[in-house]
């Protein structure tokens, strides 16, 4: 898999929802016949994934609540979800 | 205790087709009692997501005869599941899309018996080839994913490609190729269904070409054969371990076949909250972890694998419910699943409807 167009505005696919799980006091990827246990920053992600931000947007969004000292980071572990819940065909990009 | 992960929640047995594989048990038709009632189906769903559960999948029979679908999508959706509808597509319009994504349905499951009409409606035995095809569209148009299920028997197995290129064509989101599992109807008509060695070996080599050449357009899952395999399958994750099946008059069960095994007695959600049934119900801790097990799974170093496969299938092939899955090479009864496959016959096909489920019913 390439890696991901900064200018690209990601969302997540139709069948794809994000979904708080009280018992287990997380976010939770929901789609056909199973879910991704999210942890608070692969949740957070998913959440700017609208379609109307771009990648770059999405990490300046996280950086400016996170620590901008540590952008570069979190742009790896973006791209890195991303890349990873594309793969699973649960993101539209 | 362990959590609850997804329910399956059988509306109705009523059904507008007689498909030969049905899920749904021989005896349908006869002393099953009534329906819940939609606040009765609304506590279930509300006390299922409280418990932990996630996925709620509405089945049937054919749900889309309930007439309160609407609502109950829409109370399931609003404490938090996602709520996948299972259908025949009969009866669908586009009205009715429209309000079940407005109350918040998240997927839907269309079943498709065949790419060829003629095939399709013989399995499905009666005339719905041409309905399923508009379903799909309807579906595709109203904006809700769509998961084609094709259960795969000697009848269509050799038709993977065309099935896979019809799911395209509808749009599809995902096609779900699952083997014919050999329960309640499908059990009955097992020596007609069974395809041959090569056959399935076929399938599986299709099937790994189609998903790398298919990439990006549709997800293709497999369900696999266990009776072309050696070892079982880790029948629902576990007995009553992440899954319950509640049946239209309310009996929670771990499975859809459960009650092939006698003596369980299933707990009602008329009388018991869910969360208790779950926590107490004897049926559900009849088989929980691995204390009820006997040779050759007790000493078996792949016990927390497969849980010793299905208890069901053990029952059924063996008479016995806590003995080895026949499935598994290393059971006494495993030759009864080989000839099984190696003896096949072309009998003669046995519909699912109110009928035949009375005389499956009758004492013989």
């Amino acid at each position: 898999m390439s890696a991901l167009d900064p200018a690209a505005k990601p969302r997540l696919a139709n069948r794809a929802r994000l979904q708080w799980d009280e018992q287990g006091q997380r976010h939770v990827l929901l789609f056909p016949e199973a879910a991704l246990v999210l942890n608070p920053t692969a949740a957070e992600t998913l959440k700017l994934c609208d379609g109307n931000r771009t990648v770059d947007a999405i990490v300046d969004d996280l950086a400016s609540r996170f620590g901008q000292e540590n952008r570069a980071t979190i742009a790896d572990h973006v791209i890195d979800l991303l890349v990873r819940i594309r793969e699973r065909g649960l993101l539209e990009i | 205790m362990p959590r609850l992960y997804t329910i399956v929640a059988e509306l109705t047995y009523r059904c507008p087709l007689r498909c030969v594989y049905c899920s749904n048990p021989t005896d349908f038709a006869v002393s099953h009692g009534d329906e819940l009632t939609t606040e009765q189906w609304s506590d279930v769903f509300r006390d299922g997501a409280a418990l932990g559960a996630l996925q709620l999948h509405l089945s049937g029979g054919e749900p889309l005869l309930r007439p309160d679908l609407p609502a109950l999508i829409r109370v399931s959706r609003a404490a938090g599941l996602y709520v996948n509808l299972i259908t025949s597509g009969a009866t669908l319009n586009e009205h009715k899309l429209r309000e079940f994504r407005e109350c918040g349905l998240d997927h839907i499951q269309l079943s498709l018996q065949d790419s060829e009409r003629e095939s399709a409606e013989l399995i499905a035995g009666v005339r719905c080839f041409d309905s399923k095809l508009a379903a799909a569209a309807l579906i595709r148009n109203a904006g809700i994913p769509l998961t084609l299920n094709v259960v795969l028997h000697r009848y269509n197995i050799v038709r993977i490609p065309e099935l896979c290129d019809l799911a395209i064509q509808l749009g599809a989101d995902r096609l779900e190729l699952a083997n014919t599992q050999y329960y309640a109807w499908a059990m009955q008509n097992r020596a007609a269904l069974l395809p041959t060695r090569e056959q399935y070996a076929e399938a599986e080599r299709i099937v790994t070409s189609l998903r790398e050449n298919c990439r990006g357009k549709i997800e293709i899952a497999f369900v696999r054969a266990d009776y072309f395999a050696d070892r079982p399958k880790a029948c629902m994750g576990g007995w009553a371990n992440t899954y319950l099946c509640i049946a239209p008059a309310g009996d929670v069960m771990p499975c859809h076949a459960a009650s092939v095994i006698p003596g369980l007695s299933f707990d009602n959600v008329r009388h018991t909250r869910l969360a208790d049934v779950w926590r107490d119900s004897a049926a559900l801790n009849a088989f929980r972890g691995d204390d009820w097990m006997i040779e050759p799974c007790r000493s078996c170093p792949e016990k927390k694998i497969d849980f010793g496969g299905c208890r069901c299938q053990a029952f059924m092939l063996t008479g016995e419910a806590r003995a080895a899955d026949p499935v598994c090479s290393l059971s006494s009864e495993h030759q009864s699943v080989i000839d099984a496959v190696d003896n096949r016959a072309s009998a003669s096909l046995v519909y699912r409807d109110s009928k035949n489920s009375r005389r499956l019913a009758a004492p013989r």
